[in-house]
């Protein structure tokens, strides 16, 4: 277990760590020299004696992938958090035809993402899209809206089909959460009259937290190294562009590997960083056991 | 018990030999190529031949159209001396890239290198070694619809100012006259290689060169390349649908060929398609070079054009090169050029009959290619597909409204010449 562990998951990250701080190049895998931190931060002094700054961590392309896949993580995770927890506490209460219904709603997260995003492409096409069409016909919209390409847009387009994928697997979690509450404690609020909201607010929320909170944590690092989605559904526009796709561009597009190592490597400090703040603030139990 | 072990070990020797002499008899090839259009039944049709004279199989696996997209595709098969690809179909810039991957042709190609435009073959020549051999040439020209120039009385535009004007006019008629979705002008203004493409040919025509010159200086900051940017910029919402920023060919041959739109910038591969039997704008358009501007008086177009090359890492070397030499010759190029318009990269082909009859267009097109301006991939070697992101980063930029032509062209000078640093 831990050879296997070791194999696929600390192997390839300290490879990746370890091209970070060296020049290879795509087609010289085995054969870049080490170059210390250059890939992070470096600096040049000019003959005129001005300093020229160099390397990741003063890349505004880099930073604005940082600062693009930041706002989509906690935009589309807020939204897939209470949409998710709305559709669980349906899917929760007793009515006919519950079954097929939880199924069925679990059909945008079967689809792969490929798949949903070449989908969504289509519909929010600006000539032939079902959904500037619709639009149209309500009297929402004057003219038909370039979803993907508009770069006020793009972001927001990227959000509604991440949302519209990701709720049900949110819903999914949320609803074990729910059905784990013992269900005396809803007689008990019954008998005593308590409002429904008040319910919620005081009881199922609380005990629903610990479920919640793990959801959270599955989705964020989700969120987090987007990459399919945006790279489909928009063109590789300033607007949507993430740390994944950015750190995928150097790495393969302009064969500047080591650089797209140090990226790939300041994406996986990032995401350790945050989720250990998490866990940590959140109080997250991870462990499986219960609460004390 | 001997008579046994003897029929068992005759057995043996002849399954080894059957299996030998079928592997060399028949073999299986493939061939990734990118897919547009027609591209999987056409590749069907042109390998035929070769595949019964042969007796060898060829399986295509087909790739996205996004020439960038195959690029990081191969890059990654080719990094990891990947064995079940045999033939890559590559794009013109992609060979000082890719040349350390690819087998050297030049021995074998020989014979059928001096049938080729010279200047194609050289592109394809990295320190000497052949590393593809041509199998199609490229280069987009303007398609106009003739009817509608008819209807309104109007040339086709010689200059991009005019286009503006005729397309504007053309489609606020059309639109009065009921068709809502008429539009101008569709080209392709996604943000990739392609844009690259469309933005080169406007600044080269408006004699603003181009980006890098063949002698590796950064040209591309100057007031004729800022005017081209300002120009096409009143382009989207205008006489382009909003849309056209996320556009590839196929994109907009979908808008051009349901009828939608006055004017299209595209390869010579909607030529075909246009006047396929499905398609709205059949037998109503024709194509010309693309226009000029800012006074200017030559207009420019993009060379493309695709080669084939073998892998280094191939395990059926022989066919595979027996396949490139076929594909790069006469008679497969004559096919393609009949049956799906590319054009041919042997010189002889132009006075062919056959396609002369088929392809009444191509002549035409000589004077496309004549003008055609290269990326500047050979000067700027490893680093083109850099050079080419930022351009075409600042171009959408632009034209997205982020920022203006002039600041968005400084900006990349000093990028590039980062990126140059001590030389390309």
């Amino acid at each position: 277990m831990l050879f296997a562990l070791v194999c696929v998951a600390a192997w390839p990250l300290f490879r990746t760590i370890y091209f970070s701080f060296t020049d290879t190049s795509l087609t010289n895998l085995y054969g870049g020299k080490w170059v210390g931190f250059d890939n992070y931060l470096s600096f040049r002094q000019l003959s005129s004696g001005r300093i020229l700054w160099r390397g990741t961590l003063v890349d505004p392309a880099w930073w604005n992938a940082v600062w693009n896949t930041v706002r989509f993580s906690m935009v589309s995770v807020a939204f897939e958090t209470v949409l998710g927890l709305m559709v669980a506490l349906v899917l929760n209460a007793q009515f006919v035809g519950r079954g097929i219904v939880r199924a069925a709603i679990l059909i945008p997260w079967a689809i792969p993402t490929i798949v949903s995003a070449r989908l969504w492409g289509w519909m929010l096409n600006d000539q032939f899209g079902i959904i500037n069409d619709i639009l149209l016909n309500l009297g929402i919209i004057d003219h038909k809206i370039a979803w993907t390409a508009n770069v006020d847009t793009a972001m927001f387009a990227v959000l509604i089909v991440d949302i519209w994928k990701t709720t049900p697997f949110m819903a999914l979690l949320c609803l074990a959460g729910l059905q784990m509450i013992p269900r005396d404690i809803y007689e008990a609020a019954r008998v005593d009259g308590v409002h429904p909201v008040k319910v919620f607010f005081k009881v199922t929320l609380p005990l629903v937290r610990p479920a919640l909170m793990v959801a959270v944590i599955f989705r964020a690092l989700d969120a987090l190294r987007i990459f399919d989605l945006v790279y489909v559904l928009t063109p590789n526009s300033k607007a949507t562009k993430t740390m994944s796709i950015i750190s995928r561009e150097n790495l393969i597009d302009f064969d500047k590997f080591a650089y797209g190592s140090a990226q790939s490597t300041l994406l996986f400090a990032i995401i350790a960083i945050f989720v250990s703040l998490y866990i940590w603030i959140g109080k997250v139990n991870l462990s499986g056991e219960g609460e004390r | 018990m001997q008579g046994i072990c003897r029929v068992l070990r005759g057995t043996a020797a002849t399954l080894a030999f059957v299996s030998v002499a079928g592997l060399a008899q028949a073999e299986e090839i493939t061939y990734v190529s990118g897919a547009v259009g027609n591209a999987v039944q056409d590749f069907k049709t042109i390998v035929a031949p070769w595949e019964k004279e042969t007796g060898n199989k060829v399986t295509l696996v087909p790739m996205p159209a996004s020439t960038s997209d195959q690029f990081g595709q191969y890059r990654l098969w080719l990094a990891a001396g990947n064995a079940d690809i045999d033939l890559y179909q590559t794009d013109v810039i992609w060979a000082p890239q890719l040349a350390d991957q690819f087998v050297d042709l030049t021995e074998a190609a020989k014979d059928l290198v001096p049938q080729h435009f010279p200047s194609i073959i050289e592109s394809q020549t990295v320190d000497g070694k052949l590393v593809a051999l041509p199998i199609f040439t490229d280069a987009p020209a303007l398609f106009y619809r003739k009817d509608l120039l008819e209807k309104y009385g109007m040339d086709v535009p010689k200059t991009w100012e005019e286009l503006t004007e005729t397309a504007k006019k053309i489609q606020d008629g059309e639109r009065a006259a009921g068709n809502k979705d008429m539009w101008g002008y569709v080209w392709q203004g996604n943000a990739y290689e392609g844009l690259t493409c469309d933005a080169l040919e406007w600044v080269k025509s408006f004699g603003g060169g181009q980006i890098v010159e063949p002698d590796g200086t950064i040209s591309i900051n100057n007031p004729k390349a800022v005017a081209a940017l300002e120009l096409a910029k009143t382009w989207p919402g205008n006489i382009s649908p909003e849309g056209v920023l996320a556009y590839q060919e196929e994109e907009s041959r979908g808008v051009w060929q349901t009828g939608n739109a006055v004017f299209m910038r595209n390869w010579p591969y909607a030529y075909t398609l246009g006047n396929g039997d499905d398609s709205a704008v059949k037998g109503k358009f024709d194509v010309t070079t693309l226009p000029t501007g800012g006074d200017n008086k030559t207009s420019a177009a993009t060379l493309g054009g695709w080669n084939v090359a073998v892998s280094k890492y191939s395990k059926h070397k022989d066919a595979a090169i027996s396949l490139a030499l076929y594909l790069a010759g006469p008679e497969a190029q004559k096919t393609r050029a009949l049956i799906a318009s590319n054009l041919p990269t042997i010189v002889s082909l132009y006075d062919d009959a056959d396609i002369k009859a088929k392809q009444p267009f191509m002549p035409a097109w000589k004077n496309v290619f004549l003008q055609a301006v290269p990326r500047p991939s050979a000067p700027t070697k490893g680093k083109y597909n850099e050079v080419s992101s930022k351009f075409w980063s600042a171009v959408h930029n632009t034209l997205s409204g982020d920022g203006s032509a002039a600041d968005n062209l400084e900006i990349l000078e000093a990028d590039l010449e980062d990126l140059k640093g001590s030389g390309w």
